[in-house]
This record gives structure tokens, C-alpha cells and sequence, in this order.
């Protein structure tokens, strides 16, 4: 029966135990998740390396970014970032010629066939020199015109084979970890492999 | 005349009682959706460049960020690193990837990824001398740190 009579634990000193707690978590944490823009780097090469083969000229499209960020295309051609983008997917998609790996013409590009541009989209070489003064910023936004470049032209491939957005299909990737997901994935990278070189900045 | 009394009383007071539920509330949500915070910057916070696709990290411990930007004290002129909690030059980028790697599992370290937080305005040279070391030591897989942008 005394039991009963127990007092009651004050919990009015509960909700500042609380803050207190919820101060420290506000104070200590971030709430960013970090992302960026993925490139891989070359492989060192040996010293006693053979040459690498040379690319035909048309297969490689140059892009040069000066130190006071101005921009440059195949060494006459002078452009604004905003360009680049459409630069770039006339290029990769022009499929004037026979691809590697004897792929063939390209019979999903809608380009312009024209000889003198880009065979293949896997032939396809975008070059991008720099100077050692260029601005990170400039060099981010022709790596993201460049990428975007790509993205539009596999969202558009993809949408014909698979009536689905590559974009699309790497959400999808999330929550479905099946074999022929992949694949899918898989193959629209190989119809649109992202080839960019970056030549090492000139000056100092 | 004891009624009257008991009007004057006025409201009973507001129960605080459910007060600590909300908090906790609060105080769980944070727990959850927040990162702790890591390094202290030692360099003035970067301007990060803006860009279309920007992957997320799903595996943060295969990361290691490197910064770059201007230094907090302004006797230091032109752009300087910093790895975890200090400034560096180029040449310890070196032992600050095999420091990391070390913390991994063999089967790992080809997923390391190296994550360039840098400021808009930093140049290019440094980013490229940076590279090169990273070549020279087979980290390849970089990323350069972009905040997402819709248009």
C-alpha cells in the first residue's frame, strides 16, 4: 500500500537537459553532404614509354582556356563557356565515320556526318589545355559544359532504347540492384564514352 | 465573496509537460541528418564553383578532401592548402593519401577518392600540381567539388 504513496520524479528540469543536448548537436554538426564533378586521373606512365599513337586531327576537338579565362577552340575559334556546350555535342555526335572496335558508322547520331569532324562518339577526344593562372571556376564550368554535353546525348539515347532518361536510370539505381540495370547503364556509357583529356597547364 | 476570488485566479497555468517531448523530438532529428563536423578550416571558407551534375559521395570514409584557397591570415599571399587540420604543401599530399590509406582495407584503396574543395578564384596550377603528385602515388579517382545548380 505505501507504494502507491511514491512522489512523482520532477521531470520539469527534463526539457533543459534536452537543449542543452540539442544546443551541442546544432553546434557540432553540419548538415552539407558533400558531391562534386568525378574524373579519373592517367596512369603514370613509364619513363621509357612508346609514344602513345597519334589521333586524327578530327577526332580530337581542342579546347584552350588562357589566364584570363578566355576561351579558344580548335586554335581559332574564339568562344564564350556558354558555347562550349553546343560545341561539344555537335562534335561528339557528328559520326562522320567508322567507330572503334569495329562498331561500324554511328547509327544513332543525329549530327551532321560531317567528314571532316568526329568519326565516332567513341573516338571522340575532347582535349582541354589550361593555363596555370586559369581560375578554378572557369575550368569547372567548361568540365561541366562538357558533361552536360554527355548527359544530354546519352538521355537521349537512352529515351530511345529503354523509353527512359540515363539520368533516369541511375536514380533507379539506388533501390533496384539488378544485373540488367547495369548492363543498361553499361551500355549507354559505351555509346557515349566521356573522353577528356586534360593536357598539363602551360606557363607558370 | 469566494467566487468573486476565484475569478481574479485568472487562466490556469500552460502545462509544459509534453515541453521535453519536443525537444527530444527536435534533438533526434538533428542526430539523424547532421554529419559531425570534422576539420577546422584554416583557409578562408571556398566559393565553391557551381555545376549541373554533381555525384554525392555514398562511402564518406573513401574520401579524402583536400582545400584550397586563400589563407585566413593575410601575411600568407596566393593559394594554400590545407589537409586535415593544417596548411601543407604539395609534397606531403603524399603521406596525407598513405595516412589514409592506411585506414582502409586492401580491397578498398582503388575507391579512394580525392576531393578537391576549392575556391572559384584558386588557379589552376595549383590544382595541377596537386594532380601530379596524386599520379605519381596511383590515386587517380578525383572529384572537384561542386555545389548543384537547376537551369
Amino acid at each position: 500500500m505505501a507504494r502507491r504513496i511514491l512522489p512523482e520524479i520532477n521531470a520539469g528540469s527534463m526539457a533543459d537537459i534536452a537543449f542543452l543536448l540539442l544546443i551541442f548537436f546544432l553546434v557540432a554538426t553540419t548538415m552539407e553532404v558533400d558531391g562534386g564533378i568525378a574524373r579519373k586521373l592517367p596512369q603514370k606512365q613509364p619513363l621509357n614509354q612508346p609514344p602513345p599513337p597519334k589521333l586524327k586531327e578530327k577526332n580530337v576537338l581542342q579546347i584552350a582556356i588562357n589566364r584570363n579565362d578566355q576561351l579558344l577552340v580548335e586554335g581559332t575559334q574564339r568562344v564564350e563557356i556558354k558555347d562550349i556546350k553546343q560545341i561539344a555535342l555537335d562534335f561528339i555526335d557528328n559520326g562522320g565515320g567508322e567507330g572503334n572496335k569495329g562498331v561500324g558508322r554511328c547509327d544513332y547520331c543525329k549530327g551532321n556526318r560531317n567528314p571532316s569532324s568526329s568519326d565516332h562518339p567513341n573516338k571522340a577526344v575532347i582535349s582541354l589545355k589550361s593555363d596555370r593562372g586559369t581560375s578554378y571556376g572557369a575550368f569547372i564550368g567548361i568540365h561541366d559544359a562538357i558533361g552536360q554535353a554527355y548527359t544530354e546525348l546519352r538521355n537521349r539515347v537512352s529515351m530511345e532504347r529503354y523509353g527512359k532518361s540515363f539520368q533516369a536510370l541511375i536514380k533507379q539505381q539506388k533501390s533496384d540492384k539488378s544485373q540488367k540495370l547495369k548492363d543498361k547503364i553499361k551500355t549507354i556509357k559505351e555509346l557515349y564514352p566521356e573522353i577528356v583529356s586534360e593536357v598539363e597547364p602551360t606557363g607558370n | 465573496m469566494s467566487k468573486f476570488k476565484k475569478q481574479k485566479k485568472g487562466l490556469p497555468p500552460i502545462s509544459t509537460a509534453s515541453l521535453p517531448d519536443i525537444v527530444f523530438m527536435l534533438l533526434f532529428f538533428f542526430m539523424v541528418s547532421t554529419t559531425m563536423r570534422e576539420t577546422e578550416l584554416k583557409i578562408i571558407q571556398p566559393n565553391l564553383p557551381q555545376a549541373h551534375d554533381v555525384k554525392k559521395f555514398e562511402h564518406k570514409n573513401l574520401v579524402s578532401t583536400v582545400y584550397i584557397g586563400k589563407s585566413v591570415d593575410p601575411t600568407n599571399k596566393g593559394d594554400v592548402i590545407q589537409l586535415n587540420d593544417k596548411i601543407a604543401r604539395v609534397s606531403d599530399i603524399r603521406t596525407f593519401i598513405y595516412n589514409n590509406r592506411e585506414k582502409l582495407q586492401e580491397e578498398e584503396i582503388p575507391f579512394m577518392t580525392t576531393l578537391f574543395k576549392a575556391d572559384v578564384k584558386s588557379k589552376v596550377g595549383t590544382i595541377a600540381d596537386i594532380k601530379r603528385e596524386l599520379r605519381e602515388i596511383d590515386a587517380l579517382k578525383i572529384s572537384y567539388a561542386a555545389v548543384g545548380r537547376q537551369d
